[in-house]
């Protein structure tokens, strides 16, 4: 293949067969990582756009609901609050996000802030707004990614790869669609990351650590960050100092879960801050299932409960079974003992984020 | 074909780390498909929201209107459906396009009763809303598209580029770009699958049609052109310039004479075709043919940004002159609009000329004709959008002054997110990083700075039209004032375009004399 001398950076064209098109076309360059990562942001967006008037899941309510509770009440009730069934179930971070966002929300439909919420269905103007917010806060996926773009020649990854983070499916089916807020913490998550590839394991420990205080879902990461921290950051290099970093890791990850956590501690109300984060009264199991290890133990229960019935015994059949759909505190599991909650939670993967 | 740069084993080129997906040496079928399957999801996500009229009892709009003729077509005998019957009232929607039309609804009316009878019910379905007819309904449209308008585009472009239109090959490796341009037409995805209309079908077959003339089957393309005049005589506003060019070519055949009757055959076997039922007698004919041609409607209805509406700010033509001589002075000045450009073709005709003159003679009759919709811009900007890789500059900014014109349309549709999404991605696309629009004309600083007037202009106006309430003694201002600007900006294009076609005869195409490796 004859080696093309390229005087000005060129992309290949299709159906270019030879380089004789450089003269009569105006110099087009290629365009920098931080101009296409932008266009295809702004393209993302544009379709977002588009996804307003789609399904709303009960997600949105959720969402409507916290966003009026962090205006409306005190920090002290954000908790205990039980005015509808969607409790606050995400770490204070997340709240004090929602707070931010109820800060323009008079402007644009007084209803939105009202407690408890009212039963009518949303205007257009608070959807717009609702759906607007997740748009502005997929800003900061953006920050990261362009941040990640930046070393992506070095570290040769190809740049499409970090494209098809802005124009993930799942994440536009999940958070423009269905309704929630994963865009901004995915790229929390890649912030943290570019900083452990930039070597500042500091920073991407604390980040880290303000993720968790935001969605404690990313709980299932902390034992592979605890593991490459203490490894990468605080051994090889003599025990005075890497005892020094480990304190000093400790300290920045301590600094930002008290920052998260300190007037609910000064409340007295850990305990039901707990209880609402990790509800294991719901089972082992959501109402739909996720696709992991557990599902061999519910077609196990399935199984021995028609060969059991078939052989005569009396087996019944529970309310909160799980081809219904409903989930409730009662077990709902006819043969097979009930998943001791306690005992199990560190494999909890409920599929609900 | 260059080969594709397989950079799994080296490290990639530091020059073309910011490669967007489709700037790659990527095989064309796939690139082609992609292309296709975004487009079709635009369309998609414009179908979720709201189409014309909806909830407006008792009228509705277009989508109630289609509807309706499905429920006719269904259960009426043909023979009924042009006439004011019992069970047809010519007054709720009466059928207004010709057969071909009729035809199409029938096929989709029998598709929607098989899953949904009441949305087509005879008499009892008036003014039917529902989600699931909404979806049957959209679905209808974008089959319709995907089988119509997206294989014309394909063939379009792929003899676009087989035969290099305007003789030299410098423009090849903009074909993705040119069949964006083409499938992204903004307006025609807000009317078609917002608005809900099936301009797609008569656009897809007339793209067709001169996706046959540019690789050399004038027959396919007299046939296919006919259909589009059976499914919306709108389409005729392209008759001139398939006319014309087929008649220059015919010229210089060896036997003209046996060329014009091969072609004269095959539109009048269409037609025949498709007008069988109302064959039989004349009355029957004429039936059909009166409900086509409301003349009594008026010259001008609503705020179009053609010649009438707008000169009617100073004469007011309705009040002057009756419908007769209203009739021939629209059809004269029609003609003489699109006279120089046709003239031009029946002299030289060639594959370039052709689609100038498309753009041509469908701008004339958009700006003269009688009983233009404002919906009409779709027909000159089709061939807009083929020249796209040629006038760059004039297919952007003809197209933002274009939807700039349906605004009023669009928001009283409700469509206006759509609008906003469209018109975004429109301009992503057109800009696109390492993309096209560089090339063509320059502009001159001095022209920039006179064409960015009424830019900022219609930008001030998008927002003034939502928020400001127009005073009480012109309702209709902003109105007005949106015509007024789009039908400025519409004079200066079509001379432009006419001059550029006539200057193809005085400076012929350089011819390419690098030979391929």
């Amino acid at each position: 293949r004859p080696q093309r001398a390229q005087t000005t950076p060129h992309p290949v064209r299709p159906l270019q067969i030879s380089n004789w098109t450089t003269a009569p076309m105006a110099a087009t360059s290629s365009p920098s990582t931080a101009a296409a990562a932008m266009w295809a942001f702004a393209a993302a967006a544009c379709v977002k756009l588009l996804l307003v008037p789609t399904y709303r899941s009960t997600d949105f309510d959720v969402h409507r609901y916290w966003l009026a509770l962090t205006h409306a009440l005190p920090a002290r009730q954000w908790y205990t609050d039980a005015s509808s069934e969607w409790t606050l179930d995400y770490p204070p971070f997340f709240a004090y996000f929602s707070r931010l966002l109820s800060l323009p929300a008079p402007f644009v439909d007084a209803s939105l802030v009202d407690i408890p919420v009212p039963a009518a269905p949303p205007s257009s103007a608070y959807i717009l707004y609702l759906r607007l917010t997740v748009a502005f806060s997929d800003l900061l996926l953006l920050a990261s990614i362009l941040l990640l773009a930046r070393d992506a020649r070095r570290r040769q990854r190809p740049f499409l790869a970090l494209l098809l983070v802005l124009w993930s499916p799942a994440l536009l089916i999940v958070d423009h669609i269905h309704f929630q807020y994963n865009g901004f913490l995915m790229g929390l998550l890649l912030l943290s990351l570019h900083f452990l590839e930039q070597g500042k394991d500091l920073a991407g420990g604390v980040v880290f650590a303000a993720l968790l205080c935001s969605k404690h879902l990313f709980l299932v990461a902390a034992p592979v960050y605890f593991v490459y921290l203490f490894r990468h950051y605080c051994c090889g290099r003599g025990l005075a100092r890497g005892l020094g970093r480990l304190v000093l890791m400790g300290a920045g990850v301590v600094a930002v879960f008290a920052m998260a956590f300190a007037p609910f501690v000064y409340y007295g109300q850990m305990q039901q801050l707990l209880s609402r984060l990790f509800p294991f009264g719901r089972g082992l199991f959501h109402a739909y299932w996720a696709p992991n290890f557990w599902v061999f133990y519910i077609v196990l229960d399935k199984i021995l409960a028609f060969l059991l019935r078939r052989l005569g015994f009396s087996i019944e059949i529970p309310e909160a079974s799980f081809t219904r759909g409903l989930v409730g505190d009662s077990s709902p599991f006819s043969v097979l003992p009930k998943v001791l909650s306690r005992l199990l939670s560190p494999f909890y993967p409920r599929e609900e984020c | 074909m260059a080969k594709p740069k397989k950079s799994r084993n080296s490290a990639p080129d530091p020059s073309v780390a910011a490669r967007l997906p489709w700037q790659p040496s990527a095989p064309p079928l796939a690139t082609a498909l992609l292309i296709s399957f975004a487009a079709l999801l635009l369309r998609a996500l414009v179908s979720v929201g709201p189409y014309s009229g909806q909830g407006a009892a008792p009228k509705f709009g277009d989508y109630e209107a289609q509807r309706h003729w499905m429920e006719l077509t269904l259960h009426l005998p043909s023979s009924d459906w042009y006439r004011n019957t019992s069970d047809n009232d010519l007054a709720h929607w009466g059928l207004d396009y010709p057969p071909l039309s009729a035809y199409q609804s029938r096929l989709h009316a029998h598709l929607i009763n098989a899953s949904l009878p009441d949305a087509v019910a005879l008499r009892s379905s008036r003014g039917f809303e529902s989600q699931e007819s909404k979806l049957l309904m959209r679905w209808t449209v974008l089959s319709s598209d995907l089988i119509l308008f997206f294989p014309a585009a394909l063939w379009f472009v792929w003899a676009y580029m087989k035969d290099g239109v305007g003789g030299s090959g410098e423009r090849r490796e903009g074909w993705t770009w040119l069949l964006a341009m083409v499938l992204l037409n903004p307006c025609l995805v807000l009317i078609d699958h917002g608005h809900f209309q099936y301009n797609c079908i008569s656009l897809g077959l007339t793209l067709g049609a001169i996706a046959g003339i540019l690789s050399r089957n004038e027959l396919v393309a007299a046939a296919l052109f006919s259909l589009a005049i059976n499914h919306k005589q709108m389409s005729m506003y392209f008759a001139p310039a398939f006319f014309g060019h087929l008649l220059g070519k015919c010229l210089k055949r060896k036997y003209p004479i046996v060329e014009i009757m091969k072609l004269g055959f095959v539109v009048l076997g269409t037609f025949a075709l498709v007008w069988w039922p109302y064959l039989h007698s004349y009355e029957a004919a004429m039936q059909v043919i009166s409900r086509l041609a409301p003349f009594e409607r008026g010259i001008y209805e609503d705020y179009v940004a053609n010649f009438w509406c707008t000169t009617s700010v100073l004469i007011k033509w309705k009040r002057l002159y009756a419908i007769k001589p209203l009739k021939l002075m629209s059809l004269s000045a029609t003609i003489l609009a699109f006279l120089p450009s046709f003239i031009q073709q029946v002299k030289s005709p060639s594959n370039l000329g052709f689609l100038y003159s498309l753009l041509n003679s469908s701008f004339s009759f958009y700006l003269f004709s009688y009983q233009v919709h404002e919906k009409s811009i779709l027909l000159p900007l089709l061939p807009a959008s083929l020249l796209a890789l040629h006038e760059p500059h004039l297919h952007g900014w003809f197209t933002y002054y274009a939807l700039f014109s349906m605004y009023p349309l669009i928001c009283r549709d409700q469509l206006l997110l759509q609008y906003i999404s469209v018109l975004g991605l429109f301009v992503l696309i057109y800009y696109s990083p390492g993309g096209n629009y560089g090339k063509g004309m320059k502009i001159s600083s001095g022209t920039m700075a006179v064409l960015s007037l009424p830019l900022l202009c219609s930008i001030l106006l998008h927002t003034v039209y939502l928020q400001i309430e127009p005073p009480k003694r012109y309702p209709f201002l902003f109105d007005a004032l949106i015509m007024f600007i789009c039908f400025s900006q519409f004079i200066i294009l079509t001379l432009y375009t006419n001059y550029k076609q006539w200057m193809l005869d005085f400076h012929p195409r350089p011819v390419g004399s690098k030979k391929d490796l």
